[in-house]
């Protein structure tokens, strides 16, 4: 992590895919479903990335790790307690609905492939905006203190990726 | 998209954009790097703004003496718990640290209340300048307390609560030394609530924006 600290590409590429299994170990204490736990874990690396600053190369590493895993595990758990707290899960609903979108559970799957080939044709940078941005879910700042690009590049791309991804949508 | 993917290629984003980063100072050595600042501001505000006369006369007292070190010891130990509870690996057992001084404190204030009232009677319970202590402290909080949230958010504590909590019980503190040097009479019962009201007040209102700032 010192090395990572210092800029070394390739030692934190190495060091993120190490402790990758150990973060999902440590969050399926708290999550069962298995994308659950990749989504927890995907939080954690970000979470790590976005502090990495505080890790003192003095002390030992596994339990500052630990903390952070530790850490954004539960603050998700009480998050999605708040948001299932909020929501209605009927999952008969879409059988007793006479409206033509009951029948779209199936439609939706396959735009969402769709969607992700269209994502994946995107240059590099709006790919980037999408996935950051829409997909991750993450502020323009978030993102912009991943990428290194500003945040008004970032809406620029974002702005770009929409428009081609709307064109390839709409001639398939 | 596979899961494994996603990761494999999140992973790949990170370490592309992984830029040189200044590692943190260890927290005692931020913590005292920031009272001292505090102290040389206070200080230099003191030397030309106390009433120098009052202060002899008063600080001579040692009851008050075991006040102004009551104040003054929650102060420091709440800043240096603030530092350390902003890093994700320190203990939550920080937060504990201020107690015994806060304690201190109290107990030595309300003993004094409780003299000025056995001597002076119901003017014990005057109001005294209960407005002009609550002002004071929570006006002294608020510049204070913007330097030291900037240096605490350095480290994006990931539990900001606690961390502006008893950052908020610091900066208060140290705002009510501060009142020490230009309060020119013992304090009443009304006046120990208002400083200890103040404080509640920083540490809420800290804690609240705290809680906003929760990632």
């Amino acid at each position: 992590m010192g090395r990572a600290q210092d800029g070394d590409r390739a030692a934190y590429e190495r060091l993120l895919r190490e402790i990758h299994p150990l973060i999902c170990r440590i969050v399926a204490r708290d999550h069962r479903a298995q994308d659950r736990i990749e989504d927890v874990a995907q939080d954690v690396l970000l979470t790590i990335h976005r502090i990495r600053n505080t890790y003192d190369p003095a002390r030992p590493f596994g339990p500052w790790l630990a903390a952070i895993a530790r850490r954004r595990s539960i603050d998700l758990l009480r998050r999605r307690g708040r948001s299932d707290a909020k929501e209605i899960f009927d999952e008969l609903a879409y059988e007793t609905y006479s409206d033509p979108g009951a029948n779209r559970e199936q439609e939706t799957r396959h735009e969402a492939d769709g969607l992700a080939e269209a994502i994946a044709t995107l240059p590099e940078g709006q790919r980037e905006a999408v996935e950051l941005l829409k997909l991750r879910e993450l502020s323009l700042i978030e993102a912009a203190a991943i990428t290194g690009r500003s945040v008004g590049a970032l809406k620029v791309n974002m702005h770009r990726a929409l428009l081609a991804l709307r064109a390839r949508l709409r001639g398939q | 998209m596979s899961m494994a993917l996603d990761t494999d290629r999140l992973i790949a984003t990170l370490a592309a954009h992984a830029k040189p980063v200044r590692r943190l100072r260890p927290p005692m050595m931020r913590s005292a790097l920031w009272l001292l600042l505090v102290a040389a501001i206070a200080g230099t505000a003191i030397l030309f703004l106390a009433n120098w006369g009052m202060v002899d006369r008063r600080m001579s007292d040692p009851k008050l003496q075991l006040e102004m070190a009551g104040t003054l010891l929650t102060g420091i130990a709440a800043i240096i718990a603030a530092f350390h509870l902003s890093l994700p690996d320190r203990s939550s057992a920080w937060a504990l640290l201020p107690l015994p001084p806060f304690v201190l404190w109290v107990a030595s204030s309300s003993y004094s209340c409780w003299k000025t009232w056995i001597v002076q009677g119901p003017e014990g319970w005057s109001w005294g300048h209960t407005a002009e202590c609550f002002n004071f402290i929570v006006g002294v909080s608020v510049p204070l307390g913007l330097c030291l949230a900037y240096a605490l958010s350095r480290a994006k504590p990931l539990a900001p609560i606690p961390v502006a909590a008893t950052g908020g019980l610091g900066v208060a503190a140290l705002g009510a030394v501060i009142l020490q040097f230009f309060h020119p009479f013992d304090v009443t019962f009304l006046d120990l609530a208002a400083h200890l009201a103040a404080v509640g007040v920083v540490v809420l209102v800290s804690s609240g924006v705290g809680r906003i700032s929760r990632v």
